[in-house]
């Protein structure tokens, strides 16, 4: 549709039901301190924070209780007031047990800051020292560590920073509130990772289908010549990396590679609001802000919530589930984790809870595969589904290797779009860890 | 609300892993539709053959069915009649059956596009070859002059039992048919696939919902009008203009209905441009030079042959990978 449409995209990808309906409207909510918390030490990729904390001592807010351990690493702050009651192995939205630091929470509300930086006059190193101070990681999902993102590189040239504010992920609606409710902390936010890496052209992206906040956005920036606000075509994964900086400056990053090694740097809106709340305001992130929503939960709503709070206090804010609910998902519908357990708590990165009904999720029964091509047309790194489902279900890792089954995101393009409701990327995923595990086996020996 | 947590299991959630949302393409739905698209030809037939041909639809489907619930219980497999694809099969051989066929040779082509054309390689979504082009193949074989014998349609103004199709009458007799009656059907032809409009309405819907992908009808279409109109720029006399290749015999029923089958077309989207281009190369061959005047059957058949070749070295470019 390129001869029609000169909007900015990339080639591939679904639309599906967007269903933001459901909570856009709601203005966040600043959800009561649970009663207790359950805060895990790995809540980011790389080695999990040390627990400087025991049982029986008495913390307050915005107090660190745990440390950066290793250079991919964060501190990781109390988000109540009150008492250490247990250190233990817990459930999390992973799925997996973590180590965690159980507190329970007295009344007061009080919270340790920091002295506020100005914001015209800060340098690069105060921005990383006070981003790494905050335990800020990045908002978009894989809970990277910020400050780490933030620091120049001497290896690598970086000309641009993008913040991602596509939200591409049906239902959830956060980022969008963000972008309504706090514009310019957004775009204040974007400047300070500018400064911080040294770089002069930032933009934003943003799918055509949010056009209020485009508007205010395009306000807001209009003082900046350096920043851009860039419109997207909707389509799932849009907010995928490497699709964003396709859509946005035309630039593909290779096989195995980062956004770093073509120059770009990209931020989600969440992780560009925390930051400027760490450098302006003096706050660590002891705050998620979250989508509440699906078919199945009674009141959807977008709140925040103090990190480690279970997701059953979450669920209750919002009224509870329906009975016709059948599954709960941490994350979006895409790429979201199902939950079998709500004693699992909020997380620094946890942007949504769902719930969702039968309806909703629109499964079929798996029939062969019909051959008819769909998976590989969506596919928006070009890599053929079908078949490298099939050689994972077949153990034949060779060939699945051959058909670079490690460049596979886990977007979920593929199985969404399956006529024959094979469950592609599942399979996919599989192959993908063994294969990996294969590499590994091999570099070793 | 019961809150379930792991030591109190009171409500029962679904953990398949991500996605949780899925399209709303299914295999079920998605056969039903070819069905409602061929309704359309069904109907043509009827007007410009009688209301018989319904009878031989319905043998061909209810075989076709019957066929493929035979071989699935035999093979102790799960009976899928309600996926629709025997029911599509036995419409698709029905529709490019001429009219007033023989039942009972209806009923054996049936038989054969089922058990040959599909179930021996293990099923819809294994085979190679189109099963009702199968069929029809085994039809054409088996009962040559049955298979070739057109009926007059109805509102023809010959007063005559039989007709040529305007691809015979222009192969052997160098008589030119008005593009017009072909337009509407008013043609000698199989039964579904004389009316060219009726044929475009149900193709034009399944590319427009999203069922079929516009590349193998394009690279058809693209196709026969290079390689009919390079014969045709060199003698116009010999060789009929472009136009009257895409009216003629089956050509639009098998660019919207046989070529596009999912399971027998290329999965690629580089595949479906070579194999649309190659039927169409591999027909005009056929009608200009081939002893037969119709060769849109040969020509899906011969292409289908390929189809695992052009998957294989058709991928798409990995996103980032330099060529
Ligand atoms: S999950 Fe992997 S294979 Fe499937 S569409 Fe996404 S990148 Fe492609
Ligand atoms: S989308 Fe599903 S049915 Fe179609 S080719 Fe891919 S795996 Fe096969």
């Amino acid at each position: 549709m390129k001869l029609f449409k000169s909007i900015k995209t990339f080639r591939g990808g679904v639309h599906p039901a967007e269903l933001k309906e459901l909570s856009e409207s709601c203005e966040f909510e600043i959800m009561p301190n649970p009663k207790q918390v359950i805060i895990p030490l790995s809540q980011h990729l790389g080695k999990p924070a040390k627990a400087l904390v025991k049982k029986g001592d008495v913390v307050k807010a915005g107090q660190i209780i745990a440390e950066q351990d290793g250079y991919i690493s964060v501190p990781i702050h109390s988000p109540v007031s009150g008492k250490v009651t247990k250190i233990s192995n817990e459930i999390s939205a992973s799925g997996f047990p973590k180590e965690s630091i159980l507190i329970s929470a007295d009344e007061s509300n009080e919270l340790e800051l920091q002295p506020s930086l100005n914001l015209d006059w800060v340098t690069p190193e105060e921005i990383q020292e006070r981003v790494k101070w905050a335990g800020i990681v990045g908002q978009g999902g894989a809970a990277f560590p910020t400050f780490v993102k933030i620091t120049p590189q001497p290896d690598k040239k970086i000309d641009a920073v993008i913040l991602n504010g596509c939200e591409c992920e049906p239902y959830l609606t956060r980022d969008y509130r963000y972008m309504l409710e706090k514009t310019e902390e957004v775009v204040d936010g974007l400047r300070l990772i500018m400064r911080s890496l040294g770089v002069q052209k930032g933009a934003i992206g943003i799918e055509d289908n949010k056009p209020k906040a485009i508007k205010k956005l395009k306000e807001v920036t209009a003082k900046y010549d350096n920043i851009t606000v860039e419109i997207l075509e909707t389509k799932y994964p849009q907010g995928a990396e490497k699709m964003l900086i396709k859509a946005v400056l035309d630039r593909e990053v290779p096989p195995g590679k980062l956004p770093l090694d073509v120059g770009v740097v990209i931020q989600n809106i969440g992780t560009a609001v925390a930051i400027f709340d760490a450098v302006v305001k003096g706050e660590p992130q002891i705050t998620a802000a979250m989508t509440v929503s699906g078919y199945g939960i009674k009141e959807p709503k977008n709140v925040i919530v103090r990190v480690g709070t279970p997701l059953a206090d979450v669920i209750e804010y919002c009224d509870g589930v329906k009975d016709d609910a059948i599954k709960v998902v941490v994350g979006g519908p895409m790429m979201g984790v199902a939950q079998f357990d709500f004693a699992a708590p909020v997380m620094k990165a946890t942007s949504g809870l769902l719930v969702l009904t039968a309806k909703e999720e629109n499964l079929h029964e798996e029939t062969p595969c019909l051959r008819c091509g769909k998976c590989i047309d969506v596919c928006p790194l070009g890599l053929v589904p079908s078949k490298l489902a099939r050689y994972s279900q077949l153990d034949r890792l060779e060939d699945a290797e051959g058909l670079d089954i490690t460049v596979c995101m886990e977007c979920g393009t593929c199985t969404y779009t399956c006529p024959a409701n094979i469950p592609l990327v599942q399979w996919i995923r599989l192959g993908k860890q063994r294969v990996l595990a294969m590499q590994r086996e091999r570099k070793s020996a | 609300m019961t809150i379930t947590t792991t030591e109190n299991p009171t409500y029962k959630l679904e953990l398949a892993s991500s996605p949780h949302v899925h399209s709303r393409w299914n295999t079920k739905q998605a056969m039903w539709l070819v069905v409602i698209a061929l309704i359309p030809a069904v109907i043509s037939a009827v007007i410009f053959f009688g209301i018989y041909q319904l009878l031989v639809i319905a043998v061909a489907v209810g075989f076709a069915v019957g066929t493929e619930a035979a071989i699935k219980t035999i093979r102790k497999r799960k009976v899928t009649i309600t996926d629709g694809s025997g029911i599509i099969t036995g419409l698709l051989l029905a529709l490019i059956l001429p009219p007033n066929f023989n039942l009972a040779f209806t009923a054996l082509g049936s038989i054969v596009a089922i058990g040959l054309g599909k179930e021996i390689f293990g099923g819809i979504g294994y085979n190679i070859f189109n099963p009702a082009l199968v069929g029809r193949a085994f039809l054409q074989a088996a009962f040559p002059v049955p298979m070739t014998t057109w009926t007059n349609p109805n509102f023809s103004q010959v007063d005559a039992v039989t007709t040529a199709t305007p691809l015979s009458a222009f192969k052997f007799d160098s008589v030119a048919t008005e593009l017009s009656s072909m337009f509407i059907g008013n043609i000698g032809g199989s039964l579904g696939e004389t009316s060219a409009i009726a044929v475009m309405l149900g193709g034009i819907f399944l590319i427009a919902i999203g069922v079929v992908n516009y590349r193998v009808p394009a690279a058809m279409l693209i196709g026969a009008i290079l390689f009919g109109g390079v014969f045709w720029m060199i003698d116009p006399i010999a060789y009929p203009n472009p136009l009257f290749h895409l009216l003629a015999g089956g050509f639009l029923f098998g660019l919207f209905f046989m070529a596009t089958d999912w399971v027998t077309s290329p999965m690629t989207p580089k595949g479906m441009w070579i194999y649309g281009l190659g039927i169409s190369l591999v027909l005009i061959i056929i009608r200009l030079f081939g002893g037969l005047p119709e060769g849109v059957m040969y020509a899906i058949l011969f292409m289908n042959a390929f189809v695992p070749l052009i998957n294989r070295y058709t991928r798409p470019r990995v996103f980032g990978e330099v060529k």
